[in-house]
């Protein structure tokens, strides 16, 4: 079978929208185009009906009531809403956060902007598997720690963190527990109930549905969750999130979580086969690859690799029919490396050689032979012209040699 | 990032990719950029002693594409011309010459570092080699 090029290869990233999923959409844009807010008349109760149906859809995806589930424009919406709700709510109760240091943007940025207005906020480091340690966890916690948010998965490296425990402890010292759950929803079995999460961000996008979609799912017993809203007007979503619905969206956004409870365990162990096809594959072919991140608690259709040597923007340029990202980010240009892969130890030259690939719905062996192909070669090459790996060869500890730094 | 013509031709065919023996007198080796900077070229010339003209030079380079074509083109331009010469190589001749945009332009400061660095130690393997001989004369 001939291979369609590019090959896509960075699900983390985004998703395409599923057929099936897209089909569900398309009467909610023309035909049943009502404001799910209109009480008075059908085009609003269909909107509504439609709406209450993809509420439901994406709380059974996760084990969760239909009425926990609060829609927002996003992922990055939904973990602003969790944080600065939070904060506001309890702030009589306690100004402390506890979060980790390769938690998303969305989540560190939040916590930054709290710091400012008087809040205490601890990152968690992180060890080299990627994983907070729970101990430190639990030394973090004072009796000001009104909420603990700590990422499923991680978008870079696929390393999942140990949610249950997490939320053992959270439930144990009486603090809330917030998840950005956007890369393992879908993915992985995730449950609200067993793991004991209060809260948890989802995105559409991230699992086979449309952009611009997510929720924040939000406990209402034992314990109810109260969040104060960040935007606000007519009081949707039981106050806690103003603005009329999107409805082709949340429609989409309910098809792909049925779809993903549906295919979920199927879906996963193919990934899972073809994730360690390539993993293999390159470590057949290559030597001095490392894996970031712990490979027993990972995404099953997650790698993160570095090739040792080997810059990481010059190897997307040699792999440019490949859809994939690096971590890596010239500091001369001002720009920095991952700070993900920063913090689990590994030395700023191998965050440089990191690849992420991530593997999806329509990945096929195939495509997996041919980007392992393509990377042994591209890399086979690069190797060639780089200068470190000539020294390493000749024995040279890099890590001890004087580099000239200054004015990069 | 969208990459010029001139530096794709380059990244996909290197010029002058390799090493000179770093040993050689009338070898200059060049090593600038740092590991986890996410850059580190090494640049060698070879010159005729006789005439003072480089007559071969190499290069290796970890780094990006345009990293890896600024150098390239360094070492096309350094063959036939003299130690002298070699020095007068602006980094801005490079960015226009491959077209590089302004957060590339650093990439090309990087080979002009490393033409100077490989100068420098060529002049002062000389300086070092004839007071040697010198040092050596008498006693020979
Ligand atoms: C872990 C994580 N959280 C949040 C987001 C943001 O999601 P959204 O694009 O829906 O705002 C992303 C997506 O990049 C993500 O990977
Ligand atoms: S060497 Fe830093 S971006 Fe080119």
């Amino acid at each position: 079978m001939a291979i369609k090029l590019p090959i896509y290869m960075d699900y983390h990233a985004t998703t395409p929208v599923d057929p099936r999923v897209v089909e569900a959409m398309l009467p909610y844009f023309t035909q049943h185009f009502g404001n799910a807010a209109s009480r008075n008349h059908p085009f609003g109760w269909e909107a509504e009906e439609a709406v209450e149906k993809g509420r439901k859809q994406i709380a059974d995806l996760i084990g969760a009531n239909a009425k926990e589930i609060v829609f927002t424009s996003g992922a990055t919406e939904s973990d602003n809403l969790a944080i600065k709700g939070v904060a506001e709510m309890y702030r009589e109760k306690g100004n402390h956060i506890i979060t980790c240091v390769t938690e998303h943007k969305a989540i560190i940025d939040t916590c930054k902007r709290l710091e400012k207005e008087g809040y205490r906020v601890t990152y968690l480091p992180v060890q080299k598997d990627g994983r907070i340690s729970l101990d430190a966890l639990k030394a973090a916690v004072t009796d000001k720690t009104i909420l603990i948010t700590i990422m499923a998965a991680n978008n870079e490296i696929g390393v999942i963190q140990p949610i249950a425990e997490i939320g053992a402890i959270a439930k144990d010292k009486g603090i809330l527990f917030h998840t950005d759950a956007v890369q393992i929803v879908g993915k992985v079995p995730f449950n609200v109930n067993d793991l004991k999460v209060d809260m948890a961000s989802l995105s559409a996008h991230k699992m086979y549905g449309p952009k611009g979609v997510g929720a924040l799912y939000v406990r209402r017993r034992n314990p109810r969750v109260l969040l104060a809203p960040i935007i606000d007007g007519g009081g949707h979503e039981r106050g806690m999130r103003s603005g009329t619905l999107n409805v082709t969206g949340i429609v989409g956004f309910g098809k792909a979580a049925e779809l993903c409870k549906q295919e979920l365990a199927t879906d996963a162990e193919r990934l899972r086969r073809l994730r360690d096809r390539l993993n293999d594959k390159l470590h057949e072919n290559l030597d001095e690859i490392y894996i970031n991140g712990s490979m027993e608690h990972r995404l099953p259709h997650s790698l993160n690799i570095s090739f040792a040597y080997v810059e990481g923007e010059s190897l997307l340029m040699g792999i440019n029919d490949v859809a994939v990202s690096s971590g890596s980010a010239c500091t001369s240009a001002s720009l920095e490396p991952s700070y993900v892969l920063k913090a689990l130890g590994a030395g700023d030259d191998l965050a440089h050689s990191s690849i992420r690939f991530g593997l999806g719905r329509w990945t096929t062996e195939e495509e997996v032979d041919y980007v392992a192909d393509k990377l042994t070669s591209v890399v086979t090459r690069l190797r060639d012209m780089s200068p470190l790996y000539e020294l390493a060869k000749e024995g040279v500890d890099l890590s001890t040699m004087q580099w000239q730094t200054e004015g990069h | 990032m969208a990459y010029s013509n001139k530096v794709i031709d380059h990244y996909e065919n290197p010029r002058n990719v390799g090493s000179l023996p770093k040993d050689d007198v009338n070898v200059g080796t060049g090593l600038v950029g740092a590991p986890e900077c996410g850059d580190v070229m090494k640049l060698q010339v070879k010159v005729n002693p006789a005439t003072g003209v480089i007559d071969d030079a190499k290069f290796k380079t970890f780094g990006c594409g345009s990293a890896i074509a600024s150098s390239s083109l360094a070492t096309e331009w350094l063959k036939g011309k003299t130690v002298d010469e070699a020095m007068a190589i602006k980094n801005t001749d490079i960015v226009n010459e491959l077209s590089l945009p302004p957060v590339k332009i650093h990439c090309s400061v990087l080979a002009e570092d490393a033409i100077k660095a490989a100068i420098a130690d060529y002049k002062k393997k000389q300086g070092v080699e004839r007071s040697a001989e010198k040092a050596a004369q008498p006693t020979a």
